[in-house]
């Protein structure tokens, strides 16, 4: 075998821009390293040709890590979510990754050698196979599908609105851990938002009270922290 | 890159499809607090969220405007909300919508949009409003206006009642409104025969007032579909208490509840201090908004609960604006009760006004006046302490003189309000009422 057929090859798409380590990259991992301006130009791309992008490169050191998450949040809502994704950031933005590990298959920094990204390339392109991550969150007896954006608990369909349901998919998708309510603000309000913690409590009410009394413990308080799902 | 708008109008038509939503209702409300509601299918859904669906304004109560019938409503897809009562599969959703003029600037006689701007300028200063309202009903067999209404049930203040149909109904309704994701404090069987009350959890004071336009519909609803009838008029029936609205009040400044304080006796700051002055100096002007029908001041009379003096104490059910106590452990929970609105208000403009008057007390730095001691209720008019209006007249003419009122309204609104009010001020004093035929009559 002389490796790749040239018309076999499939693109590692890179947002927003494209740099010489990541060119290098992708073909080191077999693929051809390609500028995307944004997940609008991308989503036209997979339309017209679904199976050529075969992982999205995120550099949030081409743009901001605001606007990367928000890529990555972007390609995950795509129908049906896009992956494998891999974020590169700089070292002092490793921060914005924590808790936002649904947006993202993997993770490399900047300083990183080519051969680096290459091999983490790959190793998404394996784990995550030609098929989608999983589209489905379950928990006890809650489900999520991130796809349709339906939620159900004991098999009885809830009906959100759009930020009960937005706050119920980041709880279900960080199990175990204590959420401050800063943390629920700006990972799931986001940057823009400039509301007071009191608002995190009143959705977190609301989605108890349609949760219902048997499983409004799902979401449990932390006292003077936060909550914890789960 | 797809807008947080732009993701919402994804996620509610998503919705719709999965969850076979056959009508969308766009709901809106007038100057007078009223419901209002238009259909739009699925299909035309996409354009409603885009641009808003155009309709003739001038049928609906202050809306009207010689040379601009037409109205749009914008619907704020925050507010898309299945309603749970109907069947599967012929799914019906609500979304609330501000009112804007054809060329997109907000409608000034729109009462969701007055708030807004009010909260607006709250924010600006960097306060945020939460308030709490107990909305009190009655559940009665019918409301065919043919003598007085009678009450499904005789019990009483927390009563069980555990197999009566209101409090079966009132379960329900409580169970409805959770789904929908409005959280119920409590509720309970209130002192009237037939009374009932349903206490809402704190949230801001734009989506309370959705959340009691909503509850008003659901009660009813739920009580047609029982086959009884559910009022929030004031005072339905003479001689026991009337529908109140009291109303739980806090401002917080980031994440602190900037009534909190600890150089009074009280707890409270002396930020908190100014707001309840400013209520105090303003309670005359805003009545006519907190308390809009002829009705309501059958209501305000000594003995029946409800506030008839301008006065503020702590713990007092008689005053008009209460301090409830807090427990030391709980003093983020500090707030204020304002007693006087009752269940018929426009919950948009009365929060409106109620926090214009407390932010004129912070901005003016008002004097609060002393505490008032002892039952209120049991004072009459030779009381020292200064009288809320006894009429509806009496109300909408303190309300004409008020900047205030002005400022927080707009002049779209007060005069329309004010026409309206006094329209039916001249219907209700050109009534000879059965009090008159029964005295009279025989007498003279």
């Amino acid at each position: 075998m002389s490796g790749h057929d040239a018309e076999r090859t499939r693109t590692a798409a890179c947002i927003p821009a494209l740099t010489d380590e990541l060119a290098a990259a992708g073909r080191l991992a077999g693929l051809r390293a390609e500028a995307v301006a944004d997940v609008a130009a991308l989503a036209a791309r997979l339309t017209a040709a679904p199976n050529d992008i075969a992982a999205v490169v995120v550099d949030a050191t081409s743009c901001s890590p605001a606007d990367a998450m928000a890529a990555c949040k972007l390609l995950r809502r795509l129908d049906p979510p896009f992956a494998p994704i891999l974020v590169v950031v700089g070292m002092d933005q490793l921060d914005e990754l924590s808790l936002r590990d649904e947006l993202f298959d993997d993770f490399a920094v900047q300083s990183a050698d080519p051969r680096e990204l290459a091999a983490r390339l790959r190793h998404v392109l394996v784990r995550t196979g030609s098929t989608a991550a999983s589209s489905v969150v379950e928990h006890a007896e809650l489900t999520v599908n991130l796809e349709n954006y339906q939620a159900a608990v004991a098999g009885r369909a809830l009906d959100l609105t759009y930020m009960e349901y937005e706050l119920l998919r980041f709880f279900a998708t960080n199990p175990g851990r204590v959420l401050t309510r800063e943390t629920l603000l700006n990972r799931v309000w986001g940057y823009e938002y400039y509301g007071g913690a009191r608002t995190v409590d009143v959705h977190v009410r609301r989605l108890r009270a349609k949760l219902g009394e048997e499983h409004a413990h799902l979401i449990s308080t932390v006292r003077s922290v936060g909550y914890r799902f789960g | 890159m797809a807008s947080v708008s732009e993701q919402q109008a994804n996620y509610v038509l998503r919705v719709v499809e999965e969850r076979r939503i056959r009508f969308v209702q766009l709901w809106f409300t007038d100057v007078l607090g009223r419901l209002k509601a238009f259909h739009v299918t699925p299909a035309e859904l996409e354009d409603a969220l885009e641009e808003g669906m155009t309709f003739d304004g001038s049928a609906i109560d202050g809306f009207s405007r010689v040379q601009e019938a037409d109205v749009l409503a914008k619907p704020d897809l925050d507010t898309f909300q299945l309603l749970p009562w109907h069947a599967e599969g012929e799914g019906v959703a609500r979304v609330f919508c501000d009112i804007a003029t054809v060329d997109g600037a907000p409608f000034e006689g729109c009462p969701r949009n007055r708030l807004r701007r009010i909260l607006d300028g709250a924010h600006d200063e960097g306060f945020t409003f939460f308030v709490a309202p107990e909305l009190e009903f009655f559940y009665f067999d019918s409301l065919e206006p043919a003598g007085p209404p009678r009450p499904v049930d005789l019990g009483s203040y927390f009563d069980l009642g555990t197999d009566n149909v209101a409090g079966r109904l009132r379960r329900d309704t409580v169970r409805t409104l959770e789904e929908m994701g409005i959280p119920v404090e409590h509720a309970q069987h209130e002192d009237a025969p037939g009374q009932h009350e349903i206490d809402l959890r704190y949230t801001d004071a734009l989506t309370m007032a959705d959340t009691v336009m909503t509850v008003r519909h659901v009660v009813k609803e739920l009580a047609r579909q029982a086959g009884v009838a559910a009022s929030f008029m004031p005072k339905p029936l003479a001689g026991v208490q009337g529908s109140g609205m009291h109303t739980h009040l806090s401002l917080w400044r980031d994440d602190t509840n900037a009534f909190v304080g600890d150089d009074d006796r009280y707890g409270l700051s002396p930020l908190a201090h100014q707001f309840i002055a400013g209520l105090l100096t303003h309670a005359k002007e805003i009545t006519a908004i907190t308390n809009q029908w002829v009705n309501s001041y059958k209501r305000l009379v000594p003995g029946n609960e409800a506030p008839v003096h301008v006065s503020w104490a702590r713990n007092n059910r008689s005053a008009l604006v209460r301090v409830p106590t807090v427990k030391r452990t709980k003093v983020t929970s500090t707030r204020l009760e304002y007693r006087a609105p009752d269940s018929a208000a426009n919950p948009y403009l009365c929060f409106a006004v109620i926090l214009a008057a407390g932010m004129a007390g912070i901005r003016g730095g008002y004097e609060l006046p002393p505490e008032a001691a002892g039952n209120l209720f049991t004072h009459t008019e030779d009381s020292d302490l200064p009288m809320l209006p006894t009429s509806l007249k009496e109300a909408a003419d303190t309300m004409a003189g008020s900047e205030l009122l002005h400022e927080t309204l707009g002049e779209h609104l007060v005069e329309w309000f004010l026409r309206n009010k006094r329209a039916e001020w001249a219907a209700y004093a050109e009534t000879v009422t059965p009090f008159e035929l029964d005295r009279y009559l025989p007498l003279l």
